[in-house]
C-alpha cells in the first residue's frame, strides 16, 4: 500500500515537473520559432487539448521510466562493482557450483519485489493511458466544424463541409481553424494510404482508401503549425506537407467567407493574358479555378493559391520565383510528382505567373 | 579458411555492386522522350504512290519504364479516354486491345493521333496536355494490346474489376497496313 | 578449418592411409603387442580412440572437392555458411544504413534522389530483418544447438542444407534485383496498396514478396530441425530441466517461426497474386481491405521481433553465467519468461496499427498485452542482474557485449513501454521516436548479444581465440556509435520528423541531430569493421583455444575447438544443468553407435532416457538441386503464373532424388550368396520372424 503511495506521489511530482519543464521548454521554443518565423511541428509544444494531453501523459511516461531505468543500471554496477568474499576456488578459476543458499533467498526476494513494482508501475500506466485515450475521444460537441481531408499523392484536399451547398469550401494543402472550437476531420485517401499529423494539435490518423476515418481536434493556441503525411506513400512522402492557421474565430470567419468567392477576375493586361494562357494550357486539365472553365480536380484547387503560405504541399515559401521553377520544371522540386513540365514562352510565363499571384 | 577467403570476395562484389547502383538512372522521371515534331510529317499508312518506302518506327523510352506506363494508364482515366475506349474494349470509340490501328500502331502515330484528334469524335489533345503526358498515354495505349514488355506493364487497378490486366493480355502484334476497320470495310 | 585439421592429422598419424581394414588390423596388432609387453594401457586406450576417430571422419566427413562441398550436409558446415552469408548480408544492409545517414545528414541534400532512397531504406529494413536477423539467429542456432545436446548431428541434416541453399538464392535474388533498379521500394511492411498491382509499378514489389517465400521456406525448415533436435537427440540424462537456456530459448524461437511465418507467407502469396494474376485480396472497390494487409503482416512482424530478441537472451544467459562463474540465477523464471513471452508476443500486433483507425476499446486490450510483455523481460533482467550480484563477474569482451545490452536494450524497453500506450503511440507512431526505440531493442537487444555471442564462440568455430584488445575497443565503438546515431533520433521524433522520408527542409531545425546520428552512424561502422578486422586476423593468428577457453559449463565445450566432423567422438551422458562444472571424471559416455554409418542417439522427448538408433543419410547433393528448382519456380513466377505448374516439375524431379533409396544399402540387407544358396529361402522367414 505504502508502495501505492509512492509511486502516485511521484507522479504527482512528476505530472508537476512535466508542466513546468514544457512550459518553459515551449517558451524557449517558441521564441526561437518566432524569430525563425516558421510554424512549428513539435509533439513536445502542444497547441490544444488533446496534443497536451498526450505530452503531459509522455512526461508521466518519461519520469517514471527514466528513474526505473536508473534503479536498473545502479543494481548493474552494484553488482558488478560490489566487493565481494574471498573464495577457495578464485585463483583457480573454479566456478561456484552450489552458491550459498541464504543469498540465494534474499536475492530472490529483490527479484520478486522488483518484479511486483514492475507490475503496479505498469498498471498504472495502463490506466493513466486508458484515461487519457478516453479523454482524446470526448470532444463530441455539437457546435463543431466538420472538415473533410482527401489525401492524394502528394498533397491534401481539403473540404469544409457544410449543411448548404453554397458554404461548402474546397481548398487544399492550408486549413484555417477557429481557436477553441472543436473540430471534426473525415479522414479518407484517393489512392494509398497517408496519415494525417499535426503534432502540435494531436496523434495521427490514417487515411486509408475505401475508409473513411475520424478524428477530434481543438485548438486553443493561435498560431500556424505545421502537419506533414506520417504514412510512407511513395516518393514524396517527405515533401507532403500543409499548414494549420488556428485564428480568432473573427479572423477565420473573414477567411472562410474570403475564399468561398470565386477567383478575382484579372485586373491588369497581363493579368488577362495570365488568365488567357492557364485556360488554354494543360493547367486546366487538372486543376480548378473557380469563376472560370478550369474545373477538374485532379490536383489543388488554385482558385486563392496566393492567399495560400506554401506551394507544392508545403515544399516550397509562396514566392514568385518558386511558383515559376514550380510551374516550369515540378519535377526539379519534388521528383516523381504528377506535375507535368511546361514549356511557356517567356512571355506567357511572366503573365501565368501574374494572373496566379493575383489569385488572393 | 573459407571465411577469410570469402568475405573479402563479398566486400569488393559488394561494394563494385554498389558503386555501380550508385550510377543507375532513377526510374526516368524525366526520360526525354521522341521529339514531338515529328508529329508533323507522321504519315497514317503505308499506301502511298509511287516506290513503296518503309514505315518510320519510333523508340518510345517510355513503354519500358513501368512507373510511366503506370502514369500513362493515370491519365487515360483521368483525360477520360475511358469515356469512349472504355479499358481497351471499345465501344463508343474503337478498342484499342485488338491489332486493327485505324490511325497507325506506332507511337508516333499514336502520338499525333491523340494530338491532332481524328474525325468522328477523337478529340484533339493539343494545349491540354503536353508532350510527355501523351507519351505516357501512348506508351499505355500500346500496352493495353499487349505491344509494350510483360514485366513493366501495369497490373489491374484499385476499383472495379474491369478488363483483365495489362500484364496479363495476349501479344496482339499489329496488322499489316493498318487494319481496315469493321465500319469501313466494303459491305458483302 | 576442420579440413586442416585433418591434415595435420594425418601427418602426424605418419602412416598410408590404407583405409579402415587396415586401420583396424594395425590397431590390433598394436593392443596385441602393447598387452604383450604389459606396457602402458593408456596407449591401448588412445588408438582404439584414433581407430573410432578415423571412421567416424570416414562416415561423417564431407567427399573431397568442390562436389563435396556443394553436397555437404554437416550442420556445423551449413551453420558456418548461414552465419557468413547472414553476416555478410548485415554488411550489405549496413552500408544501406550508412549511405542514408549520409543522405539524412544535411537537410535537402541531393545525394540520393526518392526514388533510389526508397529502394534503400526498403532493402535496408528487408536485408535486416529476413536475410540478417532471422536467419543469423537460425544460423547459429544450426551450429551450436546439436553441440550444446550433445548430438552427432541435428535432426533432417539434408532439409537444413536445403533451407540454407533457399535462403541464400532468395537473398541473391533480392540484390540482383536491386543492383538492376528493380528493388522493391514500398516499404519492407509493403503496406497496400502502394506495393499493390496500382501504385506499385514494375516488378520491384514482386521481388519483395517473392524473397518472403524464399525466407519462410527457409525457417519453417530450420524451425523442424530445431524442434526435433531439441526433443529428440539431447544427450542421456538431459532432461528437460537440465536443458540450457540456450537451447530453450532457440525451441521458443522455432515455435514462433511455425506460428508467424505462415501467415506472412500467406499475405504475401496473396499480394503477388493480386498483382499478378489480378486477384482482389486487398482491392478496397472490390471487397477486399487494404487494412487485411496490415493486420496479416503485423502478426507475423511482431513476433518476428520476439523471434529475433529471444534466442539473443539466450546468448545473454549463457554468456552470464559462464563470466559470472556461477550457474544462471531463476533457471524456471527465465525459461517460463521466455516461454510466456513466445505466447504473450502474438497478442501486441495491433499496436502498430493504433493510428490505422481501429475501434478505441479494442485497441486497449493491446495497450495491456504490450505493456505486459514488459513483465517477463523484467524477470530476464532481474535475474541476469542477480546472477552477476552473486558471481564473480569477469570483464571478457563478451560479456562487455552483454554489458552493453543492458543499458541499450533497458533503454529501449522504457521507450517500447510508452509506445504501449495508444495516446503516446498516436503522437510518436511512424516518427523517429519509433526509428529509435526499435534499433534500441534490435540493436541492443539482438545485435550486441550476438557480437557477444561472436566473441564467445568463435573459438569453438575456429580453435582460436579473437584479440581480447581488439574486442574491447569494437564494443566501446559500435556501444558510444550506437548511441550517438540513435539517442538523438528520439527527441527527433518528439519534434515531428516523420519516417522514411528521404529529406526535409532547412527550417524545420531537424539538422543538428541529424547530423550527430550520422556521425555516430560512422562510429558504429568503425566498430563492425574492426570486428571483421579482428576475425580475420584471429583466425589465422590468433591464440589457439583448447577445447574449454572460457571454462564454461555446457556440452559444446566437451568437444575439441573445432569440433570434428561428428561432434563427439564419445557423445556425452548428463547428470547435472551445468554439466561441464559438476560432473565427475569418470562420466559415463555413449558407446555402441555404428561408426561405419551415421548412426544417432535417440532419446525420449522429456527425461531424455535413450530410446531409438537412428541412421541419418548422407552427404547429398540433391538438397542443392532441390533448392535451385525450388528457386527456378519461385523466380519465373514472378513473370509468369506458369512458371508455378511448369516449375513444379523439376522440384519434382529433384524430390524424388533426394528420398530415391540408396542400392548400397538394399545391398547390405542381401545374405552372402554362399548363405543364400545354401539356406535359400529359409533366410528371408527368419529375417521377418527377427523384425
Amino acid at each position: 500500500m505504502r508502495l501505492m503511495n509512492n509511486v502516485s506521489l511521484a507522479l504527482t511530482k512528476a505530472r508537476a515537473v512535466a508542466r513546468r519543464s514544457s512550459s518553459t521548454g515551449y517558451c524557449l521554443l517558441s521564441t526561437v520559432y518566432l524569430l525563425q518565423g516558421m510554424p512549428s511541428q513539435s509533439a513536445l509544444h502542444p497547441a490544444g487539448p488533446q496534443a497536451g494531453r498526450i505530452i503531459s501523459l509522455w512526461w508521466m511516461m518519461f519520469w517514471v521510466t527514466g528513474a526505473v531505468f536508473l534503479v536498473v543500471m545502479g543494481f548493474l554496477v552494484a553488482a558488478l562493482a560490489r566487493r565481494r568474499r574471498p573464495f577457495a576456488g578464485e585463483a583457480a578459476d573454479v566456478p561456484d557450483v552450489r552458491p550459498e543458499a541464504s543469498r540465494e533467498r534474499r536475492m530472490s526476494h529483490v527479484v520478486l519485489a522488483g518484479v511486483g513494482i514492475t507490475v503496479v508501475i505498469l498498471f498504472v500506466f495502463l490506466v493513466r493511458s486508458y484515461v487519457t485515450g478516453r479523454a482524446l475521444d470526448s470532444l463530441h460537441e455539437q457546435d463543431h466544424l466538420t472538415v473533410k481531408v482527401v489525401g492524394h499523392q502528394w498533397w491534401w484536399e481539403v473540404r469544409y463541409e457544410n449543411s448548404t451547398a453554397a458554404y461548402v469550401l474546397t481548398t487544399a494543402n492550408e486549413i484555417h481553424l477557429p481557436a477553441g472550437r472543436p473540430v471534426l476531420f473525415k479522414l479518407t485517401s484517393t489512392d494509398v494510404i497517408h496519415s494525417f499529423w499535426v503534432p502540435n494539435l494531436h496523434g495521427k490518423t490514417d487515411l486509408v482508401p475505401g475508409h473513411e476515418n475520424v478524428t477530434w481536434l481543438k485548438a486553443d493556441r493561435e498560431g500556424t503549425y505545421r502537419g506533414q503525411c506520417a504514412e510512407f506513400c511513395g516518393h514524396q512522402h517527405a515533401h507532403m506537407a500543409f499548414t494549420v492557421v488556428v485564428e480568432p474565430y473573427e479572423k477565420f470567419k473573414a477567411w472562410y467567407d474570403a475564399q468561398l468567392k470565386p477567383a478575382a477576375e484579372p485586373a491588369t493586361q497581363s493579368q488577362a493574358q495570365g488568365r488567357q494562357v492557364f485556360l488554354s494550357s494543360p493547367c486546366v486539365m487538372c486543376h480548378t479555378v473557380r469563376g472560370t472553365d478550369a474545373g477538374s480536380r485532379v490536383g489543388p484547387d488554385l482558385t486563392h493559391v496566393a492567399s495560400r503560405g506554401t506551394l507544392a504541399a508545403g515544399t516550397l515559401e509562396n514566392t514568385r520565383g518558386h511558383l515559376a521553377g514550380w510551374v516550369v520544371d515540378s519535377q526539379k522540386v519534388k521528383p516523381g510528382n504528377r506535375m507535368p513540365p511546361n514549356n511557356l514562352e517567356p512571355a506567357d510565363l511572366q503573365a501565368l505567373l501574374d494572373y496566379l499571384q493575383s489569385l488572393k | 579458411m573459407r571465411f577469410a577467403r570469402g568475405l573479402p570476395i563479398l566486400f569488393c562484389a559488394a561494394a563494385a555492386a554498389l558503386a555501380a547502383s550508385c550510377m543507375r538512372e532513377e526510374r526516368g522521371f524525366r526520360v526525354s522522350p521522341p521529339p514531338s515534331g515529328r508529329v508533323q510529317t507522321v504519315r497514317l499508312t503505308e499506301l502511298q504512290p509511287g516506290p513503296a518506302q518503309p514505315m518510320e518506327v519510333t523508340q518510345n523510352e517510355y513503354e519500358a519504364n513501368a512507373y510511366a506506363l503506370s502514369e500513362g494508364k493515370r491519365l487515360y482515366e483521368q483525360m477520360n479516354c475511358v469515356g469512349c475506349h472504355f479499358h481497351g474494349g471499345g465501344g463508343i470509340g474503337p478498342p484499342l486491345m485488338d491489332a486493327r490501328w485505324i490511325y497507325g500502331s506506332d507511337p508516333s502515330q499514336i502520338f499525333s493521333t491523340i494530338v491532332q484528334g481524328r474525325p468522328n469524335g477523337m478529340p484533339s489533345f493539343r494545349n491540354k496536355l503536353n508532350d510527355d503526358q501523351v507519351w505516357k498515354i501512348t506508351a499505355y495505349v500500346r500496352s493495353l494490346s499487349g505491344n509494350v514488355p510483360k514485366d513493366a506493364a501495369p497490373s489491374r487497378s484499385d476499383d472495379m474489376s474491369g478488363p483483365p490486366p495489362e500484364t496479363s493480355t495476349e501479344r496482339k502484334p499489329p496488322l499489316k497496313s493498318g487494319g481496315i476497320p469493321k465500319s469501313a470495310e466494303m459491305p458483302k | 578449418m576442420p579440413r586442416r585439421k585433418k591434415k595435420e592429422e594425418k601427418a602426424n598419424a605418419a602412416e598410408p592411409q590404407t583405409g579402415l581394414r587396415a586401420d583396424a588390423d594395425a590397431v590390433r596388432e598394436a593392443v596385441a603387442r602393447a598387452s604383450a609387453a604389459r606396457t602402458d594401457v593408456a596407449l591401448a586406450e588412445d588408438l582404439a580412440d584414433e581407430h573410432e576417430h578415423r571412421a567416424l571422419d570416414k562416415t561423417w566427413g564431407d567427399e573431397p572437392g568442390f562436389w563435396g562441398w556443394l553436397a555437404s550436409t554437416n550442420h556445423k558446415t551449413t551453420g558456418r555458411r548461414f552465419i557468413y552469408t547472414a553476416f555478410g548480408f548485415f554488411i550489405l544492409g549496413g552500408i544501406l544504413a550508412v549511405l542514408m545517414r549520409v543522405q539524412l545528414a544535411r537537410p535537402e541534400s541531393g545525394l540520393i534522389g526518392p526514388d533510389l532512397y526508397n529502394q534503400i531504406f526498403t532493402m535496408h529494413g528487408t536485408t535486416m530483418m529476413f536475410l540478417f536477423a532471422v536467419p543469423m539467429m537460425e544460423a547459429a542456432a544450426v551450429y551450436v544447438l546439436p553441440l550444446m545436446l550433445g548430438a552427432r548431428s541435428i535432426a533432417f541434416p539434408r532439409l537444413n542444407a536445403y533451407g540454407y541453399w533457399v535462403y541464400l538464392f532468395g537473398g541473391i535474388m533480392l540484390w540482383v534485383a536491386f543492383f538492376l533498379n528493380v528493388g522493391p521500394d514500398a516499404g519492407w511492411f509493403a503496406y497496400v496498396p502502394l506495393s499493390g498491382p496500382e501504385y506499385g509499378a514494375g516488378k520491384r514489389v514482386d521481388f519483395w514478396a517473392q524473397m518472403i517465400t524464399f525466407t519462410e521456406v527457409s525457417a519453417l525448415v530450420v524451425a523442424t530441425e530445431i524442434i526435433t533436435t531439441f526433443f529428440k537427440l539431447r544427450a542421456p540424462g538431459m532432461s528437460l530441466n537440465r536443458v540450457p537456456i540456450y537451447a530453450w530459448s532457440v525451441l521458443v524461437m522455432a515455435f514462433m517461426i511455425f506460428f508467424a511465418m505462415p501467415t506472412v507467407a500467406l499475405a504475401s502469396a496473396c499480394l503477388i497474386m493480386d498483382r499478378l494474376i489480378g486477384t482482389h485480396f486487398f482491392n478496397p472497390a472490390e471487397g477486399g481491405d487494404p487494412i487485411l494487409w496490415q493486420h496479416l503482416f503485423w502478426f507475423f512482424g511482431h513476433p518476428e521481433v520476439y523471434i529475433i530478441f529471444i534466442p539473443a537472451t539466450g546468448f545473454v544467459s549463457t554468456i552470464i553465467a559462464t563470466f559470472s562463474r556461477r550457474p544462471i540465477f531463476g533457471y524456471t523464471a527465465l525459461v517460463l519468461a521466455l516461454v510466456s513471452t513466445g505466447f504473450i508476443g502474438f497478442g501486441l500486433w495491433v499496436h502498430h496499427m493504433f493510428a490505422a483507425g481501429l475501434p478505441r476499446m479494442g485497441e486497449s486490450f493491446f495497450t495491456g498485452a504490450t505493456i505486459m510483455i514488459a513483465i517477463p523481460s523484467g524477470i530476464q533482467i532481474f535475474c541476469w542482474i542477480a546472477t552477476l550480484w552473486g558471481g564473480r563477474p569477469r570483464f571478457k569482451s563478451p560479456m562487455m557485449f552483454v554489458l552493453g545490452f543492458f543499458f541499450v536494450f533497458v533503454l529501449g524497453g522504457m521507450t517500447g513501454v510508452m509506445q504501449g500506450s495508444v495516446p503516446v503511440d498516436l503522437q510518436v507512431h511512424d516518427t523517429y521516436f519509433v526509428v529509435a526505440h526499435f534499433h534500441y531493442v534490435l540493436i541492443g537487444g539482438a545485435v550486441f548479444p550476438l557480437f557477444g555471442a561472436f566473441h564467445y564462440w568463435f573459438p569453438k568455430v575456429t580453435g582460436r581465440l579473437l584479440n581480447e584488445k581488439l574486442g574491447h575497443v569494437t564494443f566501446w565503438l559500435m556501444f558510444v556509435g550506437f548511441n550517438l546515431a540513435f539517442f538523438p533520433m528520439h527527441i527527433l521524433g518528439l519534434r515531428g520528423m516523420p519516417r522514411r522520408v528521404y529529406t526535409y527542409q532547412p527550417n524545420l531545425g531537424w539538422a543538428d541531430l541529424n547530423w550527430l546520428a550520422t556521425a555516430g552512424g560512422v562510429i558504429l561502422t568503425l566498430g563492425v569493421l574492426l570486428f571483421v578486422v579482428n576475425a580475420l586476423r584471429s583466425v589465422r593468428a590468433g591464440e589457439v583455444a583448447g577445447a574449454n577457453p572460457w571454462n564454461a559449463a555446457t556440452l559444446e565445450w566437451a568437444t575439441t575447438s573445432p569440433p570434428p566432423e561428428y561432434n563427439f567422438l564419445r557423445p556425452p551422458t548428463v547428470d547435472s544443468r551445468d554439466t561441464l562444472w559438476t560432473q565427475p571424471a569418470d562420466q559415463p559416455v555413449v558407446t555402441g553407435l555404428r561408426s561405419d554409418v551415421r548412426e544417432v542417439l535417440v532419446t525420449r522427448a522429456l527425461d531424455a532416457e535413450p530410446d531409438l538408433r537412428v541412421e541419418f543419410p548422407e552427404s547429398s547433393i540433391w538438397p542443392l538441386l532441390a533448392a535451385l528448382a525450388t528457386t527456378a519456380m519461385f523466380v519465373g513466377s514472378i513473370f509468369t503464373p506458369w512458371a508455378v505448374p511448369v516449375g513444379m516439375l523439376p522440384v519434382f524431379v529433384t524430390l524424388t532424388g533426394w528420398f530415391w533409396p540408396k542400392k548400397k544399402r538394399m545391398a547390405e540387407e542381401q545374405p552372402p550368396e554362399e548363405v543364400r544358396e545354401k539356406h535359400g529361402e529359409r533366410w528371408m522367414e527368419l529375417r521377418e520372424q527377427e523384425s
